[in-house]
């Protein structure tokens, strides 16, 4: 019986009927784990928005992120949650409500004196924050809330 | 062409450098002497650094009703007065959230946390955000505290309470409680600044 399951599941997720949970899984990382993320070689520009479930204005800003995103090859888009990593349950539930299909991933360190500064000297540490990797290494950093235009204009100046 | 399109983005990066530091340098630094201000507080007076009496200092900390790290801090809060206002050293919590862009952080919700939460230290209402535009707070929690060098209050200390806001028995640097007994011995501060992830600011919008 369980065989017939198991295969049953393997066909229906080969068919595409249960949609891969690959992206809608939860990594907790440490803050050498985000850094060697943030160091990854890649062709493509790299944003990493900070981000919480209770941010009101990190909430508003990331479907601007997600369609700058969706709408250019050339982006990759990794949401780094600052949520409480005692309940990743809060951040899982939100990925599914709001149906984020970008990476998430909750940076689990609150010795946040330790390493903001490695993200960006000018980091106040306010959330929501931006940081953008091009694929030369070169960063950009940006602390705030943005528009879509906005977000569009700093991505233009980026290439 | 690519060359042009590069200098303008290195002009471009250079100037929006040169803001940031411009931001920056616009609030406190450490050394620097704090300006003192009268604001009404939950309890229907004003506080102000000089009608604080008999205070060597005060513990500023730039607040609101809404933002989590303040909650899992409140209680902090109102230990740390209890336990330094009498050495004189009171807190003074001050919210500046536009009570439009967070119907939360209203004067009425003020009032109603205060009641809450029994806070024992006043709370106080930065309604045109003058005060933390002065200061250059830029999240909440953000802590500044003072020392009275006679009529000064000079900025001793800027950041964050301590370094676990989830667990308070966690808590390895008590960031502000270090400051305070370096501060109290005449001694120099060891961490003079610290940061910490918070909540924005939520700045009134120009009509």
């Amino acid at each position: 019986m369980k065989l017939i399951i198991s295969s049953l599941v393997t066909l229906l997720l080969s068919f595409g009927f249960i949609s891969d949970q690959s992206n809608k899984e939860l990594q907790l990382i440490s803050f050498p784990e985000f850094e060697e993320m943030t160091n990854e070689k890649s062709d493509k520009i790299r944003i990493f928005n900070f981000w919480a479930t209770w941010c009101a204005p990190c909430v508003k800003e990331m479907p601007y992120f997600q369609k700058v995103k969706d709408e250019d090859p050339k982006l990759d888009l990794i949401f780094i949650s600052m949520d409480d990593g005692r309940k990743p349950e809060r951040v899982t539930t939100f990925m599914e409500r709001r149906n984020v299909s970008s990476p998430v991933y909750l940076l689990n360190d609150v010795d946040y004196n330790k390493w903001i500064d490695k993200v960006d000297p000018s980091w106040s540490g306010a959330i929501p924050a931006t940081l953008f990797v091009k694929p030369d290494g070169s960063r950009f950093f940006h602390e705030g809330e943005v528009t879509e235009e906005e977000l569009k204009e700093m991505i233009k100046q980026l290439k | 062409m690519k060359k042009i399109g590069l200098f303008l983005f290195s002009v471009l990066f250079l100037a929006a450098q040169e803001f940031v530091q411009a931001q920056d340098s616009q609030g406190y630094k450490i050394g620097d002497n704090a300006k003192d201000f009268s604001l009404k507080t939950t309890d229907g007076s004003t506080v102000s650094l000089t009608g604080l009496d008999g205070a060597k200092g005060a513990i500023v900390i730039f607040s609101c009703n809404t933002c989590p790290y303040v909650v899992a801090y409140e209680d902090r809060m109102i230990e740390l007065h209890n336990k330094y206002a009498s050495q004189g050293y009171p807190v003074i919590a001050i919210n500046s959230n536009d009570a439009k862009a967070s119907p939360g952080d209203s004067f009425e919700k003020m009032q109603e946390r205060a009641k809450d939460k029994g806070f024992t230290f006043p709370y106080a209402y930065d309604e045109s955000q003058e005060v933390i535009k002065t200061y250059g707070g830029t999240r909440t929690p953000h802590v500044y505290l003072l020392h009275k060098e006679g009529n000064d209050f000079k900025v001793k200390y800027i950041g964050a309470i301590d370094n676990n806001y989830q667990d308070a028995s966690a808590v390895t640097e008590r960031y502000v409680e270090e400051a305070l007994a370096a501060v109290m011995n005449g001694q120099p501060v060891a961490n003079q600044t610290t940061k910490a992830i918070g909540c924005t600011i939520k700045w009134t919008k120009a009509e």
